[in-house]
C-alpha cells in the first residue's frame, strides 16, 4: 500500500519561427516553395478585406451580426493548407479564408451572417462541416469523423478549429478523450485569442497553457505562435503527417488575438484596455509576414498591389452575387425538413402558404 | 415609480434579490465585467462584487450544475444562459438533477435555483439564439417555467422565482427586452407563479397567448374591435408550468370560442395543452374548433425569412376570425 509518485512524461512544445518584426529563424524556416507561400499570403488579405466588408455591411444592415476574425488570419489560413481534398475540414465561425480554401464561395460566409440557410451548404465535392455556432459542439462531429477514418482505413485527416473558452466545454474534453483512446486522426486547433467574448484566457482555465490539456488524454500539444504563419503551417503538417500514418491526434494551441470585436454585438471596451489592442497590433501576421516574403524576393510592391486589388474585386464580387441571391421563398423553411414532407407538415405548408398570400408576401419575402 | 423597459426591470429583480438576501447569487458566462450580452447584469457586479456576480467559463452544464450545488448548499443562484439555444449543453443537468431532487430525497432536498435565458425570434440573429423551446421544460416534470410578457411582470416573477422554493425555468423573450417601456413601482413586488392574467376583458373570443406573442395578439385585439366589432379576450399565460387552468377555463365558458398563439412549434407545444385542458374542462361551452397559431413544425429560419415565419398580428386576427365564423 505504497503512497508514491507516477510518472509521468509531460511536453509541451513551443514554436515561433518568424518573429514579430518578420525577422525568420532560418533553421526552423519550412522554406515553402513561392505559390504556397503567396497562397496563403493571399488567403489572409482576402479574409481581411472580407471582415472588413462584412463589418461595414452589417453597420448598414445589409447582413445581420457579425463574428470578425481580423488578427487571426494566421491560425487559420496557414494551417488549412495542409489538407488534403480527402481531408476533412471542421469549422468554428472564425475561418472564413479556410472556407475559401477548401472551396467554398466567399459569399457563403455573407449568406450565413445574411441570415441565409444556404451559407451553410458545403458545395458539390466539398466534405466540410459548415460554420458551428453552438461553442465546442463541432468537436464531436470531427473526432466522428476521424474515427469514420480510421473504421474505413483510410489514411486522411480531419483539422478542427474551436476557441479558447471552447475548451472548457465538456463537448471538447469528450471529444479529445475518445480520439486518444482510439487513436483518432484528429487535429484540433485552438485558435487562443485570449477572449471567450469578456472573459480572459486566464479565467477560462487554470492551466499555464492549453496545449498541455493534451497529455490528460495521452497525446501531444503544442503551443505555437499563431500570428506566425510559419509556425502554424509546421506544427498543422507535423500533424496532419502524424494522423495520416496512424500517428493519432494532436492538440495545437495558436496563441493569437481577436483585434477586433467579438461579434458586431459586442462592445469590447467594457473589458479589454485599448494598450492590449494596440500591443497585439503590432504582431499583426499580415504586416509580418508580407515583410519575411519579401525578403525571400517572393512579394514586391506591385504584387502586393496585386494581391489587393485581386482581394478586393472578389469580395466585391461576393457581395454582387449574394445581394442577387437575396431573394428567398419563405415556404422553403419546409423544403429540407424531411426527406419526404409528412402529412401534417403539409397542411402547415401550405396554411403558411395561404397566410403569405393574404399579407402579399411575394418570393422576395426576404427580411429586409 | 419609472418608465422601465423589460432589460431594466429585470435588472431591478436581481438588484432587489441580491440587496434583500446574502444567498442569492448570480453566475453565467460574461454576466460580470460585460454586464451580459444584453446588459441584464448592468452594475450589479460593481455592486455586489465577484463572489456574489460571477463571471464563468463557457460551460452550461457546469454552471448549472454547479448552480446545483449552490442551491443545496443553502445559496440561491440565478443562472445565466447566454441564449436559450445554449442550454441543451445543460440540459442533461435540468432533466436529470434540477427537476428531480426534492422527489428523490424525498423532501430532503430542494433546488431553489432559477434559469434565466433569453428565448425567441425577432431581432435577426444567428442560428440557435431564435428558438422558442418552453414546451420541452414544461414537460419535464418537478420545473416550474415562468415567461413574462412586460416589463412590470417580468420584474415581478422574476422576484418570485428567485424566492420560490423549487427550480424555476425563466425565459425571457428579447424582442421585448428594449422594444416598449412600462411603469415599474420603485418598492419590490411580486407576482404569483402559476397564475395567469386577463390582460382584456372580451366576450366574443378568447386568446391564450404569452411571452413576445402578447403585443401582435394585443394588436390583433384592437384590430378586431376596430374593423369587427369583435370583442377579444385575452389571458397572457405567464407560467407555462405549473399552468392556470382555471383561467382559460373561465374565459372560454364565457366566450365559448379559442384560439391560442405561440411562437414555439406546433406539435406538442404548449397550445396543444392549453386545447387539451380546454376540451376537458368547457367542451360543452364551444362554439367553435379552437384554433392554434403557432410557429411550424420546421426549423426556425434564419433571419432573412423570419419576418415571413413568425406570427403575427393580421394572422391572429385570420384565425379569430375563422373561429368566429364557424
Ligand atoms: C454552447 C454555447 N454557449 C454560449 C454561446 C455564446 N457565445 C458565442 S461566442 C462565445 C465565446 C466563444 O469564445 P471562444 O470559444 O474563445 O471563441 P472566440 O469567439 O473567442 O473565437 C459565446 C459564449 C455559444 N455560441 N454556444
Amino acid at each position: 500500500m505504497p503512497r508514491k509518485r507516477i510518472e509521468i512524461k509531460p511536453k509541451v512544445e513551443y514554436l515561433s519561427i518568424l518573429d514579430g518584426d518578420g525577422n525568420v529563424d532560418e533553421a526552423l524556416d519550412p522554406r515553402l516553395d513561392a505559390d504556397r507561400s503567396l497562397h496563403i499570403y493571399r488567403l489572409m488579405v482576402i479574409a481581411r478585406r472580407l471582415d472588413e466588408r462584412c463589418i461595414n455591411m452589417q453597420r448598414q444592415g445589409r447582413i445581420g451580426t457579425y463574428g470578425p476574425c481580423r488578427g487571426q488570419e494566421a491560425a487559420h489560413c496557414a494551417s488549412v493548407v495542409v489538407l488534403e481534398q480527402a481531408d476533412w475540414l471542421v469549422q468554428a465561425f472564425r475561418e472564413p479564408g479556410a472556407a475559401y480554401h477548401r472551396g467554398w464561395p466567399l459569399e457563403t460566409v455573407l449568406r450565413f451572417w445574411g441570415g441565409y440557410e444556404e451559407g451553410c451548404r458545403p458545395p458539390d465535392g466539398v466534405n466540410d462541416l459548415p460554420i458551428a455556432v453552438p461553442i465546442a459542439s463541432q468537436v464531436p462531429h470531427a473526432m466522428g469523423i476521424a474515427w469514420g477514418m480510421v473504421t474505413k482505413n483510410d489514411p486522411h485527416c480531419v483539422l478542427c478549429y474551436c476557441g479558447d473558452g471552447g475548451t472548457s466545454e465538456g463537448d471538447f474534453h469528450e471529444s479529445l478523450n475518445f480520439a486518444g483512446v482510439y487513436n483518432l486522426p484528429l487535429i484540433t486547433l485552438i485558435q487562443n485569442n485570449q477572449w471567450a467574448i469578456s472573459i480572459p484566457r486566464e479565467k477560462q482555465t487554470a492551466s499555464e497553457t492549453i496545449a498541455q490539456k493534451a497529455l490528460a488524454y495521452g497525446f501531444d500539444g503544442i503551443q505555437v505562435d499563431g500570428n506566425d504563419p510559419l509556425a502554424v503551417y509546421v506544427a498543422t503538417k507535423e500533424a496532419a503527417d502524424r494522423a495520416r500514418s496512424g500517428g493519432g491526434p494532436s492538440l495545437i494551441e495558436a496563441v493569437t488575438y481577436r483585434l477586433s470585436v467579438h461579434t458586431t454585438a459586442d462592445d469590447p471596451k467594457k473589458y479589454r484596455t485599448d494598450e492590449e489592442v494596440a500591443r497585439w497590433e503590432k504582431l499583426d501576421p499580415i504586416p509580418r509576414y508580407e515583410k519575411y516574403l519579401r525578403t525571400r524576393g517572393i512579394l514586391d510592391d506591385k504584387l502586393v498591389a496585386e494581391v489587393e486589388e485581386d482581394a478586393l474585386r472578389d469580395v466585391a464580387a461576393a457581395v454582387d452575387r449574394f445581394e442577387a441571391s437575396r431573394e428567398v421563398d419563405p415556404l422553403d423553411c419546409f423544403k429540407y425538413m424531411y426527406a419526404e414532407l409528412p402529412p401534417e407538415l403539409a397542411e402547415q405548408r401550405e396554411e403558411f402558404r395561404q397566410a403569405l398570400e393574404r399579407e402579399g408576401y411575394g418570393k422576395s419575402a426576404g427580411g429586409h | 415609480m419609472a418608465q422601465l423597459t423589460m432589460v431594466a426591470a429585470l435588472n431591478k429583480a436581481l438588484d432587489d434579490a441580491l440587496r434583500a438576501d446574502e444567498s442569492v447569487v448570480l453566475l453565467g458566462q460574461d454576466i460580470g465585467v460585460d454586464e451580459g450580452v444584453f446588459r441584464v447584469t448592468a452594475d450589479l457586479l460593481k455592486r455586489y462584487g465577484e463572489k456574489r456576480v460571477i463571471d464563468t467559463p463557457l460551460a452550461e452544464g457546469a454552471i448549472v450544475g454547479g448552480a446545483i450545488g449552490m442551491a443545496l448548499y443553502g445559496l440561491k443562484p440565478v443562472a445565466e444562459m447566454q441564449f436559450s439555444g445554449f442550454a441543451y449543453q445543460a440540459y442533461h443537468q435540468v432533466e436529470q438533477h434540477v427537476s428531480r431532487f426534492r422527489n428523490r430525497t424525498r423532501g430532503r432536498f430542494g433546488v431553489p435555483l432559477v434559469v434565466r435565458m433569453p428565448y425567441g425570434g425577432g431581432i435577426r440573429a444567428v442560428e440557435h439564439h431564435s428558438e422558442s423551446r418552453e414546451a420541452i421544460y414544461a414537460h419535464t416534470p418537478g420545473l416550474k417555467m415562468v415567461i413574462p410578457s412586460g416589463p412590470r411582470n417580468a420584474r415581478a416573477l422574476l422576484l418570485a422565482s428567485i424566492f420560490d422554493p423549487d427550480p424555476v425555468i425563466f425565459f425571457e423573450p428579447k424582442q421585448v427586452y428594449r422594444s416598449f417601456r412600462e411603469e415599474v413601482p420603485d418598492e419590490p413586488e411580486q407576482m404569483p407563479i402559476g397564475k395567469a392574467q386577463v390582460v382584456r376583458e372580451g366576450t366574443d373570443i378568447t386568446l391564450v397567448s404569452y411571452g413576445a406573442m402578447m403585443r401582435p395578439t394585443l394588436e390583433a385585439a384592437e384590430d378586431l374591435a376596430e374593423q369587427d366589432r369583435v370583442s377579444a379576450e385575452i389571458v397572457d399565460l405567464l407560467s407555462v408550468a405549473p399552468l392556470d387552468t382555471e383561467t382559460i377555463v373561465h374565459s372560454v365558458r364565457k366566450t365559448g370560442r379559442a384560439v391560442v398563439i405561440h411562437e414555439g412549434p406546433r406539435r406538442c407545444g404548449i397550445g396543444a395543452e392549453v386545447v387539451a385542458r380546454i376540451v376537458e374542462k368547457a367542451l360543452l361551452h364551444l362554439e367553435a374548433p379552437i384554433r392554434r397559431l403557432t410557429g411550424y413544425d420546421t426549423q426556425f429560419p434564419y433571419f432573412a425569412r423570419e419576418r415571413a415565419f413568425l406570427p403575427n398580428a393580421d394572422r391572429i386576427a385570420h384565425a379569430a376570425r375563422e373561429v368566429l365564423a364557424f
